[in-house]
């Protein structure tokens, strides 16, 4: 099919064909897709909720597919106090993930437990799973969700996708 | 009829086994010498006196003291409104007292509740266990000689703890103060 608009690119130069690497596309279309895992502990989860909501509109992102699967989420947000008690559930629940996966912990107790410097609380929930981004606030507002998220994103987009898998060796992607 | 009378009315029931009922800021207690009887008091102010909501059972650890629990039973009368204290010491070696859940049936998690954070147990509760931490944690956190920062456990499969780090803490606020940061949560000493 050929276009006729000249505004855009130009199709007559280019013919309706944009060049990347499959590693770049790849790349592309995972960090605007990223699912999350909304695992809501505490008050945390209604900034999220917000974050997720028409204000602030998580789908701006990619990102509005919550999913209350870990089987088909991508990006776990940790939002709230993570107890000794949760903290088991938690890291079942991000051993079901399927990989690649990423955490975001949002806000003071996700990241180190925050106000509660008791015997019932984990102290950070980078003691069990490992942690992308950590977010500051009591709770943080929406708009530091979004940042995190972007943040996330160009962490995933500088990742290599292909690089040492069986389809980098089919598509001879190794070889140069 | 006050809560005043009621209370009057229980001590004339039991006699001797209860203690003369105070009265502290329009509220009154009253002391029940042998926690064995719980069942029958608490029953007889229910069927008799119609308190027939239990709003709390609650404890107190009187570390260094004997005994060195307090158990304490809020019960309230919807219809009247009055509203009355029951309590009741159980020793330490002893740790144990009879359950009120034939009486009010909201006890269950009370119980459970005072049984986790204290170490009392209840006896003829059907279902003793943890509520708030899991089964097999080994201490009992809200006694005296807990530390606030907690202790070390390990439950493999199930839950660890570590002492959380109180960085020269408890950080504790103060009420009042002119200004937000001399009210902020500080290090504060006892001295201070």
């Amino acid at each position: 099919m050929q276009t006729q608009s000249e505004y855009g690119y130009n199709s007559k130069i280019e013919g309706d064909v944009v060049l990347t690497t499959v590693d770049a596309a790849l790349a592309w279309f995972r960090k605007n897709s990223v699912w999350p895992m909304p695992m809501g502990l505490a008050c945390c989860a209604i900034e999220l909720m917000a974050a997720g909501a028409s204000r602030f509109d998580i789908s701006r992102f990619g990102s509005e597919v919550m999913r209350f699967s870990p089987r088909q989420a991508d990006c776990m947000i940790v939002a709230g106090t993570v107890t000794y008690k949760s903290a088991g559930f938690l890291k079942r629940i991000y051993d079901q993930m399927p990989e690649p996966k990423w955490v975001i912990a949002m806000g003071a107790c996700a990241s180190t437990g925050g106000m509660y410097r008791s015997y019932a609380v984990l102290q950070g929930v980078d003691k069990i799973v490992p942690v992308d981004v950590y977010i500051g606030g009591c709770p943080p507002r929406p708009e530091a969700v979004l940042d995190a998220l972007m943040k996330i994103q160009e962490k995933i987009g500088k990742q290599p996708i292909l690089q040492g898998t069986v389809a980098a060796k089919l598509l001879h992607l190794d070889e140069k | 009829m006050s809560a005043l009378a009621s209370a009057h009315q229980i001590k004339a029931q039991f006699g001797a086994l209860i203690a003369e009922p105070t009265e502290f800021r329009g509220e009154i207690s009253l002391t029940l010498a042998d926690p064995e009887q719980i069942g029958a008091v608490c029953s007889f102010a229910k069927k008799s006196l119609g308190f027939d909501f239990l709003v709390d059972i609650s404890s107190v650890d009187n570390y260094g003291n004997d005994p060195r629990w307090t158990v304490v039973y809020h019960l309230r009368g919807m219809a009247s409104g009055q509203e009355l204290r029951l309590r009741t010491d159980v020793s330490e070696e002893k740790s144990e007292l009879p359950s009120v859940l034939p009486v009010w049936r909201t006890a269950n998690w009370h119980e459970r509740e005072i049984y986790d954070m204290m170490g009392i147990r209840f006896s003829g509760h059907p279902d003793l266990r943890r509520i708030l931490m899991w089964e097999g944690y080994p201490y009992f956190p809200l006694r005296k000689d807990f530390p606030l920062a907690g202790k070390s456990s390990d439950l493999p499969g199930v839950a660890f703890t570590n002492p959380a780090p109180l960085e020269g803490g408890p950080f504790v606020t103060v009420a009042g103060g002119g200004d937000a940061i001399g009210r902020e949560p500080r290090v504060r000493t006892t001295e201070a």
